[in-house]
């Protein structure tokens, strides 16, 4: 548990031939933590967010994530390990259309046994999350507000180590903005999970213990703006 | 477990695409096991013409041609048997029956067969029906006739219905098509349809024969004045002198090569008998081409039927890029992925040899009595053959592999995609 959630060094990152997207002498990210990460689209939030939960792969330098070394992790141990570590919630479309919200919360519990195990109570994140009411619905039947706390409460169940949240709040208005944040610290909270949270709209970056702009970090645009 | 319920799930989630791929497959499924049930329907049919006969009797001679004529009513003999040849062998203590056939006349294109109460009593066929009345009874006078299914339905005779039959067996009219016509016969039966050639043909007695035959002479038509008129005629007075084959049946089928044997080395005239079975099978080899052209056809349809469905997996595949980036990032891996659009082109392919199955057995038991009707050709009401398990099998291993080519464009694009999936 010493380990800290996040480690990067001297990562450098290019999609196939083209220019590179990443380079990030050092990031850490304690365990617990809950880190703001913003930065305008295209400064790479998306590919950093892909190596932290291991589905790209090709880059040199070193990523741990909760002391585990993803290099070291061949394809299906890497899949595995997202499966049951991380939680990871999308900007939109988070819920696979045909499967109801209660079988969308639970399928990585189902995918990954070892989730399975620890996955808690459903209705408990259920109520927690406020959608306890929603559970037998299709989720074509959902607001986008609900369909956001669904996605949260699949990425919370089991309470995974790390969760990313990949702007999950630009498609809601102002108040359910405020109320899904706190959902997600309430939560967070609870299972200890560390934050990784990304959006561009800084208004909300005061309620983080840590703010981090991918632009000072990350030397690979500081090169391009040079040239 | 969980792959093959999400699997089912994504497939019902589009219900429509779905119903009408597994409903292309199951049609032309139904078309793949229809045409075999045909085919064995059509082998069984054509083997079991007759049944229960060991041996085919008649002169020496071509044995395909004896079968032809004999079994079918094709072609002609070219000599016929004594009937004190026909009587030593009825005798024979190593026979249980016989059914003489007295060949080489016709009505309107139809033959016609003299024969023996045997006939009514012994011919068997689809394994062990036999003749049946429709209406009336077998002849009983020597110008009584009754007429096969076909004949009375194609002529439109009822009972009582006088026929006159002509010399020759030219298609259509007789060689002079009142050859006959100073001894009308009388329609005393109308036999039930046996899907057989038996329907196609007239039967009256052996002396019915000899009296239409009474006043000729060498093969023609008596002069004027020398005519003997039917009155005169009766069964008593009129002696067979010959028929052209006769079937028989041993009262023990281990004697049946014996009896052949001897038969084949009869010194007293040249006969020969043949086993039917063996001869059907040779004649149903030389006509069998036009099922195997079948076969290829409907192979051709299973595939369009295959490749309707991979078409709409892969379309499909764009509007589920989404599904796929979501299944990644709750830690599917590639592996899953593959193996969900193999089994969803495994279920299609699945549900369709199903729906296949029973339409095949839903229509067989619908049009079955109307197929026999119609064309004479039995299919039989019944699971699927061998060959047919063998398809279905085939069928569905065909699915899962075609569903390796869109699963392997998922892949593809999961690896491009990453998590992030423009919408």
């Amino acid at each position: 548990m010493s380990s800290p959630a996040v480690v990067l060094r001297d990562v450098r990152f290019s999609y196939r031939s083209g220019p590179e997207i990443l380079d990030i002498p050092e990031l850490t990210i304690a365990r617990g933590e809950r880190v703001f990460l913003f930065g305008p689209s295209g400064s790479g939030k998306t590919t950093l967010l892909g190596l932290l939960a291991g589905v790209l792969t090709g880059y040199t330098g070193s990523v741990e994530v909760l002391g585990q070394d993803m290099a070291k992790l061949r394809g299906s141990a890497r899949d595995a390990f997202r499966g049951s570590h991380i939680g990871y919630i999308f900007q939109l479309f988070n819920l696979i259309p045909y499967l109801t919200v209660e079988e969308n919360i639970t399928l990585p519990g189902r995918l990954h046994p070892a989730r399975g195990k620890q996955t808690g109570d459903v209705n408990a994140v259920a109520q927690r999350l406020g959608i306890e009411h929603l559970l037998s619905r299709s989720v074509t039947q959902l607001s986008v507000g609900q369909q956001q706390r669904v996605a949260a409460a699949r990425a919370l169940l089991g309470g995974p180590e790390l969760l990313i949240a990949d702007e999950p709040t630009s498609s809601l208005d102002f108040d359910h903005r405020e109320r899904f944040l706190e959902l997600l610290f309430e939560n967070c909270a609870l299972s200890n999970s560390t934050l990784l949270f990304v959006s561009h709209d800084r208004s909300l970056a005061g309620k983080f213990d840590r703010q981090l702009s991918l632009l000072d970090f990350n030397r690979a645009h500081r090169k391009e703006a040079a040239v | 477990m969980v792959l093959l319920s999400l699997a089912w799930k994504s497939l019902r989630n589009r219900l429509l695409t779905t119903s009408l791929t597994v409903l292309s497959i199951g049609l032309s499924m139904a078309l793949l096991l229809g045409v075999e049930n045909v085919r064995v329907g059509a082998r069984e049919s054509f083997a079991n013409t007759i049944s229960q006969t060991d041996l085919i009797v008649g002169a020496r001679g071509g044995s395909l041609q004896l079968l032809l004529y004999s079994v079918f009513r094709i072609g002609q003999a070219t000599n016929n048997i004594s009937y004190e040849s026909y009587q030593h062998w009825k005798n024979h203590p190593a026979v249980a029956w016989t059914i003489p056939y007295s060949l080489g006349d016709s009505h309107r294109g139809f033959r016609v067969v003299g024969t023996t109460e045997d006939f009514y009593q012994h011919l068997r066929f689809r394994r062990d029906r036999q003749i049946e009345f429709a209406a009336g009874h077998s002849p009983k006078d020597v110008f009584d006739v009754a007429l096969g299914s076909d004949v009375a339905q194609a002529l439109g005779y009822k009972l009582g219905d006088k026929v006159v039959i002509a010399h020759g067996v030219a298609a259509g009219r007789g060689i002079a098509d009142n050859d006959h016509a100073d001894k009308p016969f009388t329609v005393s039966g109308i036999l039930k349809k046996t899907a057989t050639p038996v329907d196609r043909s007239l039967y009256i007695q052996l002396e019915g024969i000899t009296a239409v035959h009474i006043d000729w002479a060498d093969g023609a038509p008596p002069m004027a004045g020398d005519e003997i008129p039917a009155s005169k005629i009766s069964k008593e007075n009129m002696k067979v002198e010959q028929i052209t084959s006769f079937l028989l049946r041993c009262k023990s089928r281990i004697a049946t090569l014996q009896l052949q044997r001897e038969i084949n080395t009869y010194k007293d005239e040249a006969m020969q008998a043949i086993i039917p079975g063996v001869t059907l099978q040779e004649l149903w080899r030389t006509i069998g081409y036009a099922e195997d052209a079948l076969q290829v056809v409907t192979i051709f349809v299973i595939l369009v039927g295959l490749l309707g469905m991979l078409v709409s997996l892969y379309t499909s595949l764009n509007e589920r890029r989404r599904e796929m980036a979501i299944l990644r990032a709750i830690g599917a891996g590639p592996g899953k992925i593959i193996a969900l659009l193999v089994l969803e082109s495994g279920l299609l392919a699945f549900a369709g040899c199903i729906l296949g199955v029973v339409m095949i057995y839903g229509l067989s038991f619908i049009f079955q009595p109307i197929v026999e009707q119609q064309f004479g050709l039995y299919v039989p009401v019944q699971p699927p053959t061998q060959t047919g398990w063998i398809y279905l099998g085939a069928v569905i291993f065909a699915g899962l592999l075609i569903g390796f080519v869109p699963a392997w464009k998922a892949y593809r694009n999961t690896l491009a995609d990453g998590l992030s999936v423009r919408v």
